[in-house]
């Protein structure tokens, strides 16, 4: 099934709904379609085997998603935030292609042979036009519907293969046609490189969903939209979450409107969203967990689940909260050891997935196996009730003496410290052990002791697991998504050492 | 009739369209209205009506599924003709709602 099929299903069936943009001038699902076709014509004229994207999440975004589809060409968003050197790696890779750039992006490119770059104005304007739009377009039978080059943080990006089947699985699987309300919006806010800014397209549509366009996130623009467009549902990454909920309470606003936020793309801590539940009584909080190469989400923690830990004195029920919820029902999910054997509830081991969503591929590349198994290389475990357990990538294990420490356990511990605004632990080289455990803090509420905090570890987990080195750090890095830029922050402390080692 | 899955057919009756989701086991007739349907580029046969046992209609948006041949479809036009494979009639699938997550 094809990607483009959605929309012309809702455009056939909710022609005049809106479907992106204000309340004021948004453009309906009808016009979407047209404006896809039109498009669609014009850049099958230019030639090429893939549309690249390049710019900020907007209309133009859904458009091209479609009108990529309707003309069976892979569309392929590219990260605006990378180095020039990287992003021109990139574009070069998606030759033979047509680019759509933002105007003041086109100045960051070089010419790169087979690829045509256009600007996202003449794009736009070609969407637009009659003679485009009444156009007949050929028939076609596209596979892939979107490559998306995963971040890289563990070497050259990968590009990561979505095919239309993968994607319309999900879709149709975990969103109820035409299920949305006239007067709900979604207010978007992630890059359109993020396999998130990608299924938001697919899933809103499908949904009957108006999705209003965040082109760039600050807190306070975020509010300021979310108010204005009496916006009922957003996405934010963890980071982003902590920022509204500030923003929130200085101006005393609650976004009355707003029924459900979700959240996911990293580890959510714990007192933001006891914080985040406190501060929005009313609304519906959902986590989902996913991976570009499973089409998005894989597990939810439902709104109901949310309510029932946080009001839950029993520490297994109130521990989910730190959970990602249960898989989706159309998916299986199994833990397994490192010989590949199934592990039960409460083991630690490797996430693997299965299901008509999971592409589990990379370009010239694939990685799911025989079976539709797919190693997602993220660590987790599974409680006696289905809720899944995240512990963070399995190439950010640290192993000590033999011993696998997983970061994720200790910086939890560490956050429920009331000194501690924020931390990452990772493993630095070690002579003796291999690895030994280093920690990274942001302090708040005066300066906490190394010792201190190592006493409060110590108590609560064993001394294998206690930092050995300790930094203190006005900010950790992390990327626009939310990720900890850990290789990073690794390389830094990894530097002749200027603060104090315990 | 190959009902492969992405394959889309249209009712020979009325305005109902499918696509197929998930493949039958094994070789199997697809009906709307009590008539067998037509590929979605291909043509309507002339001088069939609906016939009365399958005239519930069909809503777009809903997915069925034949638990017998493990038919899937998805119907993406609603119309006047209800589905049925090999005259049996096939029912929607209860969708379970999920929370919005993108």
């Amino acid at each position: 099934m094809h990607t483009t099929l959605l929309l012309d299903m809702v455009a056939d069936a909710a022609p005049d709904r809106l479907a992106l943009g204000r309340l004021a001038d948004g453009v309906s699902f009808e016009e979407v379609r047209a404006r896809a076709r039109g498009g669609a014509a014009w850049l099958g004229d230019l030639g090429g085997d893939t549309v690249a994207f390049l710019g900020l999440n907007g209309p133009a975004l859904a458009v091209a998603v479609f009108a990529s589809g309707l003309i069976g060409k892979p569309f392929t968003p590219l990260n605006y935030r990378l180095p020039d050197a990287d992003l021109n790696k990139l574009l070069a890779r998606t030759a033979p292609s047509v680019a759509i750039v933002d105007q003041d992006m086109i100045g960051r490119l070089q010419p790169a042979a087979g690829v045509t770059v256009v600007s996202r104005g003449d794009f736009e304007a070609a969407c637009l036009d009659e003679a485009n739009r009444s156009r007949e377009l050929p028939e076609v039978d596209p596979d892939i519907g979107v490559l998306l080059f995963t971040s890289g943080t563990t070497g050259e990006p990968k590009a990561a293969v979505l095919r239309h089947r993968n994607l319309t699985s999900y879709v149709i699987s975990t969103v109820e046609f035409l299920g949305s309300e006239e007067d709900e919006a979604a207010l978007v806010s992630v890059p359109a490189y993020h396999i998130a800014g990608i299924s938001a397209v697919l899933t809103g549509v499908y949904g009957g969903r108006r999705t209003v366009h965040l082109p760039a996130f600050t807190p306070e623009i975020w509010v300021d939209e979310a108010a204005a467009e009496k916006v009922t549902h957003a996405m934010v990454v963890p980071t982003m979450l902590g920022r509204i909920l500030d923003v929130l309470e200085q101006r005393g606003e609650y976004l009355p409107c707003l029924r459900a936020l979700s959240y996911g793309g990293g580890r959510m801590p714990q007192p933001v969203i006891e914080r985040a539940l406190r501060v929005l009584p009313h609304v519906d909080f959902v986590n989902a967990y996913g991976l570009t190469e499973t089409s998005s989400t894989i597990a939810v923690l439902g709104p109901d689940d949310h309510r029932e830990a946080i009001a839950s004195t029993e520490e297994h029920v109130r521990r989910r909260l730190g959970s990602v919820g249960r898989p989706l029902p159309v998916l299986e999910v199994e833990i397994r050891g490192p010989d590949g054997e199934s592990l039960g509830p409460g083991q630690s081991g490797e996430i693997y997935v299965r299901g008509e969503q999971v592409s589990g591929e990379y370009l010239h590349k694939k990685a799911v196996q025989d079976d539709g198994w797919f190693a997602t290389n993220d660590g987790g475990w599974m409680d006696d009730d289905g809720y899944l357990y995240v512990e963070g990538r399995l190439d950010d294990v640290i192993v000590r003496g033999g011993e696998n420490i997983s970061p994720g356990e200790i910086e939890d511990v560490l956050r429920e410290h009331p000194q501690v605004a924020d931390v990452a632990v990772l493993g630095l080289p070690d002579n003796e052990w291999g690895e030994r455990v280093a920690a990274a803090v942001v302090a708040k509420n005066g300066a906490p002791s190394a010792d201190d905090l190592g006493a409060w570890v110590k108590a609560r987990l064993r001394s294998t697991k206690t930092p050995e080195v300790w930094e203190f750090r006005d900010a950790l890095p992390y990327n626009e998504t939310g990720k900890l830029l850990r290789r990073q922050l690794k390389v830094e402390m990894s530097a002749p050492r200027q603060s104090a080692a315990v | 009739m190959e009902l492969k899955p992405g394959s889309r057919w249209k009712s020979a009756v009325c305005d109902t369209e499918v696509v197929v989701v998930r493949a039958v086991k094994e070789p199997a007739e697809l009906q709307c209205g009590g008539h067998a349907m037509v590929p979605h580029n291909g043509e309507k046969p002339a001088g069939v009506a609906i016939s009365p046992e399958f005239s519930a209609g069909t809503q777009p948006g809903k997915r069925f599924a034949d638990e017998v041949s493990g038919l899937e479809i998805l119907a993406t036009k609603g119309g006047a003709g209800s589905l049925s494979i090999d005259g049996r009639a096939i029912g929607a699938k209860e969708a379970k709602k999920l929370p919005a997550s993108d």
